[in-house]
């Protein structure tokens, strides 16, 4: 054989697999932030289009030690999580029904599909006619916007339960409400929670709507106002606060994986 | 217990798929049901479970369950259909917890078939963390712990490699040999059907029919891989179904 023709088999596998790295995030972020520092000191970007990095942090630095931090986010956060639970609650309850009852899906699902494209902002008057200018309004709005998505992420998980479970536990006689108890919804709770992920964000924006709308304390409220007033450094500094909340809630969604889904393989 | 299955006949739409099934299952012996794929064994024995009705005739137990049975009809599955959140331990508890037993009893019937599985070391581990052949293990410990007057076995082996395989053989062997139960085998191995079957019946292809019962009565303990009674029983059940295999291959699906 010809020796010359002899060479390695050449390699085609391996990517389409992004591992964790996480060093790279902050990273990004620092470098982000120490371009915008530069600009703005150099005057290459000019102060009108962003803020100034370190103003923004020291007008946070002065929220927190002013309390005005927490006179904001407090109200913001009781909105979110009573908001948030009524919505997700009752999603996840009629995302269960029509996962498992034909009529319910038959009757409910074209609903749902339905109220899912209707922005939710546009319905705030609505609200504030039904429930009143003060928090219920604003309950209902931030409930409304996790309610959707999360009835098609529940019900879509609850479909994708291994039926032959389910007819494991008909076949040792365990009732009905047992099956739905120990199997489905945790069969579904993966993908439960990762709706969760999207429809908590969508929340974060409703709740900055609905603040946005006869609200004297919040987030929202305090970042309209400084939008108003044209003051960027707060209005940043409003925004930051709402990025970390979102991070936050997202980190405590990977927390709960961790925690209670490292059965899958 | 007995159970008789009286006529039976069955058609997805158009589509027949078994037709006048009659036999009887009696108290402590291992049924084998064989025959090429798409047969309807496999329906035959949800029919038996009650996990599915026939379009004509019925399924009828005959005398009553024992006293201590928690689940007269229990299941074992091809693909173990254990609980992939519960550990060993909880997919066991898992068919208990619905029956309100004394404080205690849950917990000594658990140690009881785990440690007749020779599962007792894993009781924490989750199913991710195991073999095929311990997960069917787990599941054979799941059925034994409900007490069943009748076990059916769904292909319990076909999901497994022949090694496994043939170590869960001897499994059931003893298990069987220890305290004898009542088992409808449905497999498409013939091997398996030789070796674990006090009967074995052969259904034609679809529509699924009886189409001979080939009985065994060597001892299950006496019977050993490459037993030339048993490969000659082999042989026989592999010439009555090889024609019958060949043209169910070759249907379509839908046909």
């Amino acid at each position: 054989m010809d020796k010359s023709a002899t060479r390695p088999v050449p390699f085609r596998g391996g990517g389409f697999n992004p591992r964790p790295m996480r060093v790279v995030a902050p990273v990004v972020f620092v470098l982000l932030v120490a371009v915008l520092e530069l600009g703005t000191r150099t005057g290459f970007i000019p102060g009108l289009t962003m803020p100034r990095p370190s103003d923004v942090a020291k007008t946070l630095g002065a929220m927190i030690s002013s309390g005005l931090m927490w006179q904001h986010l407090l109200p913001s956060l009781q909105r979110l999580l009573v908001g948030g639970l009524i919505g997700t609650l009752a999603g996840v309850t009629l995302g269960t029904l029509i996962g498992l009852f034909t009529l319910v899906r038959a009757g409910l699902l074209p609903m749902v599909s339905a109220l899912f494209p209707i922005p939710k902002i546009a319905l705030l008057p609505l609200f504030v006619i039904w429930f009143g200018i003060d928090e219920a309004s604003k309950y209902a709005l931030i409930a409304f916007g996790v309610f959707t998505p999360t009835v098609v992420a529940t019900f879509g998980a609850v479909d994708n339960v291994d039926r032959s479970l389910i007819r494991m536990g008909q076949s040792f006689n365990m009732s009905w409400w047992a099956i739905v108890r120990k199997i489905v919804l945790p069969g579904a709770f993966p993908g439960i929670l990762s709706g969760l992920r999207v429809s908590l964000a969508i929340g974060i924006i409703l709740l900055v709507a609905a603040e946005m709308l006869g609200a004297q304390y919040g987030i929202g409220a305090y970042i309209l106002e400084a939008g108003s007033l044209y003051d960027l450094d707060r209005l940043f500094a409003g925004v930051t606060v709402l990025s970390v909340l979102g991070l936050i809630l997202s980190s405590v969604i990977g927390v709960i994986e961790k925690r209670f889904l490292d059965w899958r393989g | 217990m007995d159970i008789k299955l009286d006529n039976i006949s069955h058609s997805y739409g158009s589509v027949d798929v078994l037709r006048d099934i009659d036999l009887t299952i009696r108290q402590g012996q291992i049924i084998c049901l064989v025959g090429p794929s798409g047969c309807g064994k496999s329906t035959l024995l949800r029919f038996i479970g009650g996990l599915e009705r026939p379009t004509k005739g019925e399924v009828l137990q005959v005398g009553t369950p024992p006293e201590a049975s928690l689940n007269p009809l229990t299941y074992v599955f091809q693909h173990f259909a254990l609980l992939p959140w519960r550990t060993v331990e909880g997919n066991v508890r898992l068919v208990l917890e619905g029956h309100k037993l004394p404080p205690g009893e849950t917990d000594a019937i658990i140690r009881d078939v785990l440690a007749r599985t020779r599962l007792s070391d894993f009781a924490a581990a989750l199913p991710k963390q195991l073999s095929g052949g311990m997960k069917q293990r787990v599941a054979i410990a799941r059925a034994l712990a409900v007490r069943p007057a009748v076990m059916l076995l769904d292909e319990p082996l076909s999901a497994l490699d022949s090694q496994t395989r043939e170590l869960l053989m001897d499994d059931l062997v003893d298990l069987w040999t220890r305290q004898p139960f009542t088992a409808v085998y449905v497999t498409h191995n013939l091997n398996e059907a030789v070796r674990l079957g006090h009967r074995i019946v052969v259904l034609s292809r679809r529509p699924g029919r009886i189409h001979k019962e080939v009985q065994i009565d060597m001892p299950l303990s006496e019977r050993r891989l490459g037993d030339p009674v048993l490969d000659a029983k082999q042989a026989e059940l592999w010439e009555l179904m090889r024609d019958e295999a060949m043209a169910a291959d070759q249907e379509l699906v839908d046909g």
